[in-house]
This record gives structure tokens, C-alpha cells and sequence, in this order.
């Protein structure tokens, strides 16, 4: 049923206040949210591969709602909702009785709706939103333990870091869609010819990688991968095998046939692949946390996987898809059996941990199925993606072969400590009463470390309907897998064996090799983890420093900077726009306006320079009277009237309220402060003169004026033309101006009744 | 005429923002009745001087006559005036109520609503602001 597509990102989103609602009233009825991911996961089988569903969005863009399933995106949703339902049952009995378990699984569910989305979309840009969405969800499921510092502090980071290097990734989308002309992903990988010569590729390619590398952890981005262990144990299990980080892989799988003839691409995933794998195996080696250790193993599936990608051989796009399928089943399960471990145990620490398999029996099988995949013991589905991670890996010259080697015997001892150690050997001494979990938290490991040996002894359950297909959606071409089948050489087989011994001897003398690895404090800091944290405190202080400097609390510096700030910009636009002008029009000015003019100058600056009250009082006094004397020279009788009064009853106001008002000599500026205030008001009143010459310099038009000198007597039957404006033709905002006043009157009163009852 | 107006406006504009510039709240007002002047006057400049005469339609006339002054500017001066008088008077009161409120017309000690050592003292202050539990 194609029409179902679609419906399967948006009923996941569908079911998130669901979930929340319903947990919130039956706490103990969670588990059954686990069906929707179930019911999601037979939505995915259900729907055939091939199928393309595509709605506008936004058109003008280029932009569309576009689904596709093909192999890969087929192999990935029923991972996230298939791994998706064991967490969800997991999750409903880990977090039994908290308080905040419906908030959990319904960010656990948009969590799995973005993902959905993100591998189902056909647009590029519609994968980035879910892209991003996975980001927003990792963050609130990372610090969901909100009340811990550890747990902000590992959300910000993976947050910071995902999202952050995200927007790289967005440049390098946004130039491959105007590069292609379009957004849409299977137009892309079915003419991928336009990138071979096109001057943005190597940007695209880059950009895009360093996206894919933050999400999948890649050196020297891995570090924000172990913080995000303060996340609950199903978090853990989920980001590592089924999502998050594995998007970052898919979307380089995904990508991979337009960009495999490119150099760089090959380059880049092979090198960064290689270090991340060598780095991982060291890392995971030092620790002791167990959760910690298996994050580590994490990130050399990750490098793995990246290297396998960008190796040139069908094989290695065979080795890739089942590798990824192999270890979205034992990561899964064992993070699982970790967080079982823990909590009824009570420590993650492998040194402590042993001898508890008589008591929990069923968690130490499905850690000893899951951990036999992933140590690649023959049987288990993990041999067979062993043997092809060898084979594809072995080909090439360098030392990738090392790297692989050293990589897949730290896995032996990852499994080794994780899965048989803490069940082997002399019984711990614990308070606790350490006892299998109950079946709802047993059921998703079990079931995957059986699916692990299912399908290793019976490999044609998936050879020719997952992992053949999706390895040709990595590929861009059809392939044949034959998986199961005697692939590998002599040559291969020993190799794999070497991996194996020297893990296993490894394995046996772990506790002496951890205190040598672990005294070698200079790893802690390897990668930019020592920068981000430096980052992260100069955006603190460098933030706080402007705000010190620009936030001072002092009006006058808030003023000043407005004023230069407008100033300048109104200076910038007078120079852009052609410079001064000066206008050159009009009548000269007659002697009584010059004199007139010199006496408004003198008292403004006379203002500014006497000191006394009185003093003051007159020299703005002679400005205002100065004003209405200008106005009569200029033909406005009315303005001059207008003047004198306002004029007058100002000069009286300001008296009466003065004199009740303490009033220094001494303005309280020190030499220092006038003269910075001097600078900025010559400079404020040289830009507004220039502005207004330049104003004065356009021509006039004077339309609406002669209108009202012809209109005044026919129509308003009025000879004052001003008065008749005023009351007539703009009577409307004589209006507003008696409102102005009326609300400026009502606030005054109320201000001083305000005063007056404070005081009594 | 009209550069001449121009020059008066940048000088008025200048003093005014010098006093306003002023630490003793006073002056503000001083320099803020000194900004309504000088904006009156970019308003007046602003329809140019086309004429000087009064405009006034001579009885038995229909027609301004030429040579009249610009009766828009005027009209719109007219409204200027009285609102920069109701800012002004209402700045008064204010004024005075701060000096009942704070005992104080320094505009440097107002900061009620952003005290000396907000928002951001230096990094002792943000982390004595932090609460205890949240420290590692």
C-alpha cells in the first residue's frame, strides 16, 4: 500500500500527545505504548519499495514534501521501529514509577517520528528539518535528568555541537540543490554527472561530510558521544544502534552514489573513518564504565561503517549495510542489559561487576548472544559482517588494514567485558538484591540477541530482501550479496582470527592493560573537546563583557549612543547618497533675520554655558521669544502668537517647579565628560544641519499648499488660511494634538497624586 | 533664508542634545524645550520660504496671493508648538516627582530598574547569582 508512506513519519508525530496523555493517567498501562512503534513497523513492510509520494510545499522554493522508500530508507525504519519497540517496553519498566515517564516516552516518540522522517524523506530540505528535529529531541532526551548538571551540561554539548556543525551542513544542501537545480534526493542520485565538474562540489562535499560527521561522531567530533551517557539507559540503547548517530551514516550512504567518483568525498570518509575507528579503540580500552565503554565501541562502529562507505567495492556497500544491521541488533540490546545491570546491581563498573549470572540468568543470556555478535564468533549474524568488514577492508594499501585489525580486536574485549565478565567468576558482594528484571525489560534484549543468532545460522532471511537492496541504494547500482555464502580467503579467515585472538588475550589481561591506559591523561583531552569548552566559556564572558560595556545602566551613555548611532547613520546615508548640498533657492535672508538668527544662537549656547538657574531660565527664554520674532518675519502671525504664549506660561511653569527643586552651578559633569558630550553634540547638530540642507536642497512641491490658498474662501470660507487648515481641512489632527495635550495633562496629575499619597 | 534655517536648527539641535547630555535632570528639561524649538524650525524650513507675507486672503479676493508665506508648515508648526508644550510640562512634573520619589536629580543615580552590578558584575557575581546545587 503506497498511499501508507506518508502516514508513517505523521502518525508518529500523531501519537506523541497520545502517548503523553495516556501514560500520564495509566502509568502502569506505559509498556503498551510500544505498540505504535510495533504498528509502524508493519506500516514499513507494508509499504512496497520503490514507491515516491511527493506534495507541494513550498513550490516558489523548490521545496516538496517528498517520501521515498527504497532499501536503505526501508533497512532504517524498521530498525528505528523495530529496535523502536523493544525501548519503548524497556523504557516503561526502567523508568517504573517516575514521575516524569509520559513527558519521557513522548519525546522518546518525537524522537522516532524525526527519524522516521529524516530517512523516509526524498527532499533534501525536508530531511534536514527532521535532521534538526532529532537534534532538538536528543537534547531534551539527553538532559532529561534535568535536576543533574552532568545532564545539562552533555545535552548542551551534543546539542551545541549536532546542531551547530548542522548549519554547515544546511550551506552544503543549499548549494547542492542550486548545483542540481533541485532539492529532491532521487533526482539527485539518478544524475549525479552535473557534480563531477561543478565548481561548488568540493564546498558541497565537505560541508555536507562535516554535518554527517558531528551527528555520527567522527574524529574529531566524537567527543560529545560519551557525555551523552547521562541520558537513561533506553536514551543510550537508542541513540547508539538504531538512531541518531546512525543518521549521520545513513545520510553519507545515502549520498554516496552521487558523490563516489569524487576524490575528496573517498578521502575524507576513508581518513576521518580510520581515525575515528583507531581513537574509539583506545578510548573504550581506558574505561571502566561500562555504559562509557560500549559508547566508545559506538564510535568505532561509527568509523567503520564511515570508512566502508567510502571505500570503491560493492563489497564494501554489502559489508556497510550488514555491519549497520548487525550492530543496531547487539548495541541495542547490550546498552540494555548495561542499564539492567545497573540498576539492579548498582554499578557500571566493570572492575566491580562479576559473577552475577546464576542470579540473573536471562540478562546474561541475551548479553552473551548479543556479545557473541558482536565479537563475530562464527554462527552469529556478527561473523558474517566480520568477515566482509576484513575482506572490503584488506584490499587496500596503508594503514587502514592496522587500524581494522586493532578496531575489531578492541571489539572482542568490549563484548567480552560487557556481556561475560559480569556474569562469570566469583559472585560481587552488592546490597542489593540483584535478580532479573521483569519481562517487559527482558523482552527487547532477548529478542534481539535471538534475532542475532536467527540470522546467522539462517542468513537468507535477510540477504535478498534487506540487505541486498539497501547495498544497492548505497551503491546507486544493483549488486549481488551472497551473503552466507564462502566469501571469504584463507588470508581473511586468519586475519579474523588474529582480531579474535588477540582480543580474547587482551580480554584476559584487561585489568592489568585499563590502570597503564588510563594513566595516560592526555587522551581525556583528545579531539576539540578542550576547544568547545574554551568556546563555550568565551561566548560567556565575551557576552558578558558587551554587556558590561553596552548595558551600563547610566541614561546619559544610552542616550549618547542612540544619538551618535542615529547620527552616523543618518551621516553614512547623506555621504552615500551624494554628500552635502546646500539650497540654493529662496529669498536671502534681510538683516533683521540675521540679527534675529545670531540671537537664537547665542542663547542656545548660552544655555549651554551659564550656570546659574536664572541664568538659564533666560538665555532658553531668548530662544523661545527669538523664535516667535522669527516667525513674524517669516509671515506667521499665528505661529508668533502661538510662541509668545507657550512661550510665557513655560517660563512660568518651569519657575514655579524649579525653584522647588535643589539646583547646582555645578552640572555634574567633570571636564572629561563635557568634552566627550561637546564632541557628540557638535557632531549631532552638524549631521542635523546637513540633513537639512540637503532636504532644503530638493525641489518643492508645493501642490497642497496652493490647493488650500485657492480652496480656503470657496470652501471654508475662511481668509486665515493656517486657521483654516487647522480647523478645517486638518481638523482631524487638531484633534489628536488637544488629545496629546489632554493625556499629558492626565498623566502630570496623576503623577503628582501618585507622589502625594506615597509621602502620607 | 533657508540655509540659514538650517544652520539655526543644527546649532539648536546641538545645545539641546548637550544639555540633555547633562547629568542634573534640569538641564534635560532645559535641553529637551530647546529640541521642540529646534524641530519647530525644521518643520517651518521644511516648506521652504516661498513668500514672507502673512497668508491671508485679501477681502474680496478667492485667491492667496502670491508672495504669501506657506500656510501647511505653518499649520503643522502650530500643532508642533503645542505638543512639544505638552511633552515639556508633563517632563516638568516628572521631573519633580523623581526629586520627591529619589531625593536625587542625578540622572546617574537612577537606576532602579538596572542596578550598579546587574546584569552581568563579572564572573564572581554570576557564580555567588548561581544557585549552590547546580555548582560541580
Amino acid at each position: 500500500m503506497p498511499e501508507l508512506l506518508p502516514l508513517i513519519p505523521l502518525l508518529a508525530l500523531a501519537s506523541i500527545p497520545a502517548i503523553a496523555w495516556g501514560v500520564a493517567r495509566v502509568p502502569a498501562w506505559a509498556g503498551l505504548a510500544a505498540l505504535v512503534p510495533l504498528g509502524l513497523f508493519g506500516m514499513v513492510l507494508a509499504v512496497p519499495p520503490g514507491t515516491v509520494v511527493a506534495h507541494d510545499w513550498l513550490p516558489a522554493l523548490g521545496i516538496a514534501i517528498a517520501f521515498r522508500m527504497d532499501g536503505l530508507a526501508r533497512l532504517m525504519a524498521l530498525l528505528i521501529t523495530g529496535i523502536g519497540a523493544g525501548i519503548f517496553l524497556y523504557a516503561a519498566g526502567y523508568l517504573k514509577g517516575h514521575p516524569q515517564l509520559h513527558r519521557f516516552l513522548a519525546v522518546l516518540a518525537l524522537f522516532m517520528a524525526a527519524m522516521l522522517g529524516a530517512v523516509l524523506a526524498d527532499d533534501l530540505m525536508l530531511l534536514f528539518v527532521f535532521w534538526e528535529v532529532t537534534s532538538l529531541a536528543s537534547f531534551l532526551l539527553i538532559g532529561f535528568d534535568a535536576a543533574k548538571q552532568e545532564s545539562r551540561k552533555a545535552a548542551q554539548q551534543g546539542l551545541l555541537v549536532t546542531v551547530g556543525v548542522g548549519l554547515l551542513m544546511l550551506a552544503g544542501i543549499l548549494l547542492l540543490g542550486a548545483a542540481a537545480g533541485t532539492f529532491r534526493l532521487s533526482a539527485i542520485l539518478a544524475n549525479p554527472g552535473f557534480l563531477a565538474e561543478h565548481a561548488f562540489t568540493p564546498w558541497i562535499v565537505v560541508l555536507i561530510c562535516a554535518g554527517c560527521f558531528a551527528k555520527s561522531a567522527q574524529f574529531p567530533l566524537h567527543f560529545w558521544l560519551p557525555g551523552a551517557m547521562a541520558a537513561p539507559a533506553p536514551v543510550s540503547a537508542y541513540l547508539h544502534s538504531a538512531t541518531m548517530v546512525k543518521l549521520g551514516v545513513f545520510l553519507l550512504a545515502r549520498l554516496n552514489p552521487a558523490f563516489q567518483d569524487e576524490v575528496l568525498w573517498l578521502a575524507l570518509l576513508t581518513g576521518a573513518g580510520g581515525l575515528t575507528m583507531l581513537s574509539g579503540a583506545v578510548l573504550a580500552l581506558r574505561e571502566r564504565d561500562l555504559k562509557r565503554k560500549l559508547a566508545w565501541s559506538t564510535v568505532v562502529s561509527l568509523g567503520t561503517l564511515t570508512t566502508l562507505i567510502g571505500l570503491e567495492q560493492p563489497l564494501a556497500a554489502t559489508a556497510a549495510v550488514v555491519f549497520l544491521l548487525v550492530h543496531a541488533l547487539y548495541k541495542a540490546c547490550l546498552f540494555m542489559a548495561v542499564g539492567i545491570l545497573d540498576k539492579k546491581a548498582g554499578t557500571r563498573d566493570a572492575m566491580l561487576l562479576s559473577g552475577l549470572g546464576r542470579r540473573m540468568p536471562l540478562t546474561a543470556l541475551a548479553a552473551l548472544l548479543a556479545g557473541l555478535s558482536m565479537a563475530g564468533i562464527p554462527g552469529f549474524i556478527g561473523s558474517f559482517s566480520k568477515d566482509l568488514v576484513v575482506t572490503a577492508q584488506f584490499g587496500i594499501p596503508g594503514l587502514l588494514p592496522v587500524i581494522a585489525l586493532a578496531a575489531n580486536a578492541a571489539m572482542v574485549v568490549v563484548a567480552g567485558m560487557v556481556a561475560a565478565s559480569p556474569f562469570l567468576g566469583a559472585e560481587m558482594e552488592s546490597d542489593r538484591d540483584a535478580r532479573d528484571p521483569p519481562w517487559g525489560m527482558l523482552a527487547g534484549p532477548l529478542l534481539l540477541g535471538v534475532l542475532g543468532l536467527a540470522f546467522g545460522i539462517a542468513p537468507h532471511l535477510i540477504a535478498d530482501s534487506l540487505v541486498e537492496p539497501a547495498a544497492a541504494a548505497i551503491l546507486g547500482r544493483p549488486t549481488e550479496v551472497g551473503l552466507g555464502e564462502k566469501q571469504a580467503d584463507t588470508l581473511v579467515a586468519y586475519l579474523s582470527l588474529a582480531a579474535l585472538g588477540i582480543g580474547i588475550i587482551v580480554f584476559l589481561g584487561w585489568r592489568h592493560v585499563q590502570p597503564t591506559l588510563a594513566g595516560q591523561r592526555w587522551m581525556d583531552s583528545l579531539g576539540p573537546s578542550r576547544a568547545y569548552e574554551a568556546a563555550l566559556a568565551a561566548v560567556g564572558s565575551v557576552s558578558g563583557a558587551v554587556t558590561r560595556r553596552v548595558q551600563t545602566g547610566s541614561l546619559r551613555f544610552y542616550l549618547a549612543a542612540t544619538l551618535v548611532l542615529m547620527m552616523g547613520g543618518a551621516a553614512l546615508v547623506l555621504v552615500a547618497g551624494g554628500g552635502l548640498a546646500w539650497p540654493g533657492e529662496g529669498p536671502a535672508p534681510r538683516a533683521p533675520q540675521w540679527a534675529l538668527a545670531a540671537l537664537l544662537a547665542a542663547g542656545a549656547v548660552a544655555a549651554c554655558r551659564l550656570r546659574a538657574l536664572m541664568a538659564q531660565l533666560m538665555a532658553v527664554g531668548i530662544v523661545g521669544f527669538g523664535m516667535a520674532l522669527l516667525f513674524l518675519t517669516l509671515g506667521g502671525a499665528d505661529l508668533a502668537f502661538t510662541q509668545f504664549t507657550v512661550e510665557a506660561i513655560s517660563l512660568v511653569l518651569l519657575v514655579a517647579i524649579l525653584a522647588r527643586l535643589p539646583y547646582t552651578a555645578d552640572d555634574g559633569r567633570d571636564a572629561r565628560d563635557r568634552r566627550r558630550d561637546a564632541a557628540v553634540a557638535v557632531f549631532g547638530g552638524a549631521v542635523a544641519a546637513a540633513v537639512l540642507l540637503a532636504v532644503l536642497s530638493a525641489p518643492v512641491d508645493t501642490t497642497i499648499p496652493d490647493w488650500m490658498g485657492r480652496a480656503s474662501v470657496p470652501e471654508a470660507k475662511g481668509r486665515n488660511v493656517v486657521n483654516v487648515v487647522l480647523v478645517d481641512f486638518r481638523a482631524l489632527d487638531t484633534l489628536g494634538e488637544i488629545a496629546v495635550l489632554l493625556i499629558a495633562v492626565i498623566a502630570a496629575v496623576l503623577l503628582v497624586q501618585r507622589v502625594r499619597e506615597a509621602r502620607r | 533664508m533657508e540655509a540659514l534655517l538650517a544652520l539655526l536648527f543644527g546649532t539648536l539641535f546641538g545645545a539641546a542634545i548637550y544639555l540633555m547630555l547633562a547629568r542634573s535632570l534640569p538641564r534635560v528639561l532645559l535641553g529637551l524645550i530647546l529640541l521642540g524649538n529646534a524641530a519647530i524650525i525644521a518643520i517651518l524650513a521644511g516648506g521652504r520660504v516661498i513668500g514672507t507675507a502673512p497668508p491671508l486672503v485679501a477681502s474680496g479676493e478667492t485667491l492667496l496671493a502670491a508672495g504669501a508665506a506657506n500656510p501647511l508648515p505653518q499649520a503643522l508648526a502650530l500643532t508642533a508648538i503645542v505638543i512639544a508644550f505638552g511633552l515639556g510640562a508633563f517632563v516638568m512634573v516628572l521631573v519633580w516627582a523623581v526629586w520627591r520619589e529619589t531625593r536625587t536629580l542625578d540622572a546617574e543615580e537612577l537606576r532602579l530598574a538596572e542596578p550598579p552590578g546587574l546584569p552581568a558584575a563579572g564572573a564572581a557575581a554570576a557564580a555567588a547569582a548561581e544557585p549552590p546545587e547546580a555548582r560541580p
